[in-house]
């Protein structure tokens, strides 16, 4: 090399280091000191915008064909169910002013408000809701959530045609025989089930059994949820925009009523950018362009706790691992039991995971409410401790005894198993961790990374060893959580086995609360102590909010309710 | 001309008839479906979902029925953003991207033209290695470390410009300068070697026997030629950055088609991955034809047969 080129190349190195240096500390300038709330608040005046990010694009927003949380943030906002859950968990009359069960739990009775209105200006009543129920369980429509929120309901199975094993119907799909009946005035709405079910208010609350305009529907078919102008609903906001993966604009909707108080829903319009990148979302954040972002980089978690705007509260959800059950390799309760103890999962949730989840040690996490209290209160009421010790020392000696046990003392002649993941999140260094953590059980691991859309479908047609899982719960009753390990279910990914556990799970099927808890406690027992899964993290979610934005609230389903939120304008 | 314009054009026919017929069965050979979540949807559900999108049918049928609706201009309908179809979503998205590609790569061409001759003609000098360095880097630095590298310095900590969407003017120097970048580069490096390529021919040395000047050579003479390969890179680029990247529009949230190719794929959304498939195949097949075009009209020697 010539000295001359040396010389050139010695020079453009270090104009370029400068250069970045200057951008660095004019970032550490800019970067430390956010301007702080100058308003005088004598004469404080509310922003007409307020701007958040809950997630990217969704796929669809009817609210019967949606089945993804991004799109549940928008559903509460823009629609109103007949019952709704407020801040503290407890369901209140929403659409309906009031509700009555029969003493058998069979028959609910909704008597709807007076005056209720579309968002376009023409009346609502209990027709509309008959017409949504009947709509999600139409055959056609193939909605996600049919059959959790209707199967129930006297009738489904004759709506959807009896369908055999494989899913073909036997009869004509009928949907008129599904016992959801509004009366001639339109006043009340009676729902006739086919065997009781305690938390039914809950399903009635969810976003699914939205109302939707069936003029509107049946004239636009699937394309109505897809303008603002077709786009008609009943909640406190309606959209005013939407352009496709980059916002949605909704406007405070003059013709709400319902169980949300209207004298607090104060701000004009809410705008959901609709940001699919995490760093974006972080940019978006911290140059003011939005309140609040859902989706936080999770390499900088760590540097962010330290401002005071990060919060993690925790979802309703469980992360665990499945074993194959039809594999012989886990056929021996000591080997679930070794592989399940081997386990820091206190290391995993607040190390591996950033504090991001929590460390699970029962299978229904914090949050799910009991006939009495909590769920996972009362476990350890029952239990004398978790199922899981916390002590991860001697968990491991545990699991290492019972791997000798099971005849393979210190691994020797176990045969190396494979542990199946997708790439998102911390699935890849939870996978890592585990390889790591098995070797102390003399237990060779190998990762299979399989892309996301061939994943699930893999998992449910049992192609695999062991495979990271988890579920997030549709409402709150542990039901929802436990009924995925009934032999039969299509969620039962490891396929569990176990007539006690389905007994159990027959036996809460019934209007009697505490019949109810009590036999759902007795199935996660009968799960746990046979080690068919392996709880490792309780989901949080996390999120960046500044101290601006006030009256918006998180709940335990991982919803953001933003129709009382507020900021004022600087 | 006109015949072969036509006989190009028959070709390009030719050619989106394999591309589609070939991503048809591909996609169709992949595991996973389009109906895929974490919690399952109920057998019953699922085959009604298959039925509505005739996916019950067998594969050639289904072939069939797809390349018939394509002759009339159907291209069906997403399966997975539902109630749109997928010429709505393109129809809608390309504009985007179309608009950010046709800035970009007028940034490009103003950039690494000048600068490739700039080189060219200050050879073995400061300057020619200095742009030589600079270009090296443009084309080694991939486009998801600039756009993160502009978003950060001058998103997050300087405010100077706005993150989301193209919605000011203001709002494409971001996307704009992450997407010129790699071609800017590109340019400057063919625009110098093809300029000294062309430097060194017996014309050029004519044309300086007969006492022009450097400058008077570089542009009049030489330039001409030696723009030809820049055509040839420009054509097949300016089809590819019109159907959108991927990762510049996620990461400044532009609601352009570059996302609609991945999550197509992702999300096994069959019509959208036939759709922006053929959409890409066609728009790389009249960029050719075009550059062709163009080559004729620069140099009258090239045959167009």
């Amino acid at each position: 090399m010539h000295m001359k080129t040396k010389k050139i190349i010695a020079l453009v190195l270090t104009l370029a280091l400068s250069l970045s240096m200057l951008f660095g500390l004019a970032a550490c300038k800019n970067g430390g000191n956010e301007p702080t709330d100058a308003a005088n608040p004598g004469q404080k005046k509310l922003a007409d915008t307020i701007t958040v990010q809950v997630g990217p694009n969704p796929e669809t927003i009817d609210p019967a064909l949606n089945s993804a949380i991004d799109g549940a943030n928008l559903l509460i906002t823009l629609y109103e169910t007949l019952l709704i859950i407020d801040q503290d968990n407890t369901v209140q009359p929403g659409q309906a002013e009031s509700w009555e069960v029969s003493p058998d739990g069979l028959t609910w009775t909704f008597k709807m408000r007076d005056g209720l209105k579309w968002s376009d200006g023409t009346d609502l009543n209990a027709k509309d809701f008959e017409y949504s129920f009947k709509r999600v369980c139409d055959v056609k429509l193939a909605a996600p959530y049919a059959e959790t929120v209707c199967s129930m309901i006297e009738g489904y199975n004759d709506a959807i045609g009896n369908p055999d094993e494989e899913g073909k119907p036997t009869t004509t799909p009928d949907l008129d025989k599904l016992n959801v009946k509004a009366s001639e005035d339109g006043k009340t709405l009676t729902i006739k089930l086919a065997y009781p079910c305690s938390y039914f208010d809950k399903l009635v609350a969810f976003a699914t059994l939205s109302p939707v305009q069936k003029a509107t529907v049946e004239k636009n078919g699937d394309a109505w949820a897809t303008k603002p102008e077709t786009y008609v609903c009943n909640g406190p906001y309606m959209i005013e925009e939407w352009v496709p993966g980059e916002r949605i604009v909704c406007k405070k909707n003059p013709y709400y009523k319902g169980g949300w108080d209207s004298t607090k829903i104060v701000t004009e319009h809410i705008k959901f950018l609709l940001i699919e990148d995490s760093s974006a979302a972080l940019a978006a954040y911290q140059n003011g362009t939005a309140l609040m972002i859902k989706d936080v980089p999770t390499d900088e978690i760590d540097t962010l706790k330290e401002g005071g705007e990060f919060y993690a509260e925790p979802i309703l959800g469980t992360y665990y691992l499945s074993f194959n059950l039809n594999d012989k390799t886990f056929a021996d309760k000591n080997v679930r039991k070794a592989l399940s103890l081997a386990l820091d999962r206190k290391y995993i949730a607040e190390t591996v995971m950033h504090g991001t989840y929590s460390a699970a040690y029962d299978y229904v996490g914090p949050g799910v409410i009991d006939a009495e209290g909590y769920f996972e209160e009362n476990t350890k009421k029952l239990n004398g401790d978790y199922f899981i010790s916390e002590d991860y020392e001697a968990n491991l000696a545990e699991a290492k005894k019972a791997l000798a046990e099971a005849g393979y003392p210190n691994g020797e002649g176990f045969p190396a198993i494979t542990y199946s993941t997708n790439e998102a999140g911390y699935h890849k260094p939870l996978a890592e961790y585990i390889q790591n953590a098995y070797k102390e059980l003399g237990i060779t691991v190998k990762i299979n990374i399989v892309e996301w859309s061939s994943f699930t479908p893999m998992r449910r047609a049992g192609e695999f060893q062991m495979a990271r899982n988890g579920w997030v719960m549709d409402y709150n009753d542990a039901s929802n959580m436990l009924e995925l390990f009934v032999s039969t279910n299509g969620n039962n990914d490891g396929k569990y086995n176990n007539k006690d556990f389905d007994a159990a799970i027959e036996k809460s099927k019934t209007a009697d609360k505490k019949v109810h808890f009590e036999a759902l406690h007795e199935a996660e027992k009968i799960l746990m102590d046979d080690y068919g899964i392996v709880p490792v993290a309780y989901y949080n979610d996390f999120w960046l909010q500044s101290k601006k934005l006030q009256g918006s609230y998180h709940s335990v389903y991982g919803y953001w309710y933003f129709q009382y939120a507020y900021a004022y304008a600087d | 001309m006109g015949k072969y314009i036509v006989k190009r054009v028959a070709l390009g026919i030719l050619s989106i008839f394999i591309v589609a017929t070939l991503t048809f069965f591909l996609m169709n050979l992949v595991p996973g479906g389009p109906f895929v979540a974490e919690k399952s949807i109920s057998q019953a559900a699922q085959e009604a979902l298959a039925a509505k999108y005739g996916l019950d049918k067998p594969l050639f049928q289904r072939y069939l029925t797809y390349m018939g609706d394509l002759l009339k201009g159907d291209m069906g309908v997403s399966l997975r953003q539902r109630g749109r179809t997928v010429s709505d979503i393109i129809f809608s998205k390309l504009p985007v991207s179309m608009r950010l590609a046709g800035v970009a790569v007028a940034v490009a061409l103003i950039v690494g033209i000048p600068l490739g001759c700039l080189s060219a003609y200050n050879r073995g000098k400061f300057a020619d290695n200095f742009i030589i360095v600079l270009a090296t880097c443009g084309i080694a630095i991939p486009s998801f470390i600039t756009s993160v590298f502009l978003l950060y310095v001058f998103g997050s900590k300087l405010h100077i410009f706005p993150t989301v969407g193209l919605n000011t003017l203001s709002s494409y120097i971001m996307p704009v300068t992450a997407l010129a970048i790699y071609p800017a580069a590109y340019i400057t490096r063919l625009m110098r070697s093809s300029l000294l390529d062309v430097m060194g021919q017996d014309y050029i040395r004519t044309a300086r026997a007969k006492g022009l000047g450097n400058f008077v050579i570089l542009f009049k003479h030489a330039l001409r030629n030696a723009i030809l390969p820049v055509i040839t890179y420009v054509g097949p680029m300016l089809a590819g950055l019109m159907t959108g990247s991927f990762v510049v529009e996620k990461i400044f949230t532009i609601p352009g088609l570059g996302r609609e190719f991945v999550s197509s794929i992702t999300n096994r959304d069959y019509t959208m991955i036939m759709g922006t498939t053929i959409l890409l195949a066609a728009f790389i097949i009249t960029a050719n034809v075009i550059v062709d075009i163009l080559y004729k009209i620069i140099d009258p020697r090239i045959k167009l047969k």
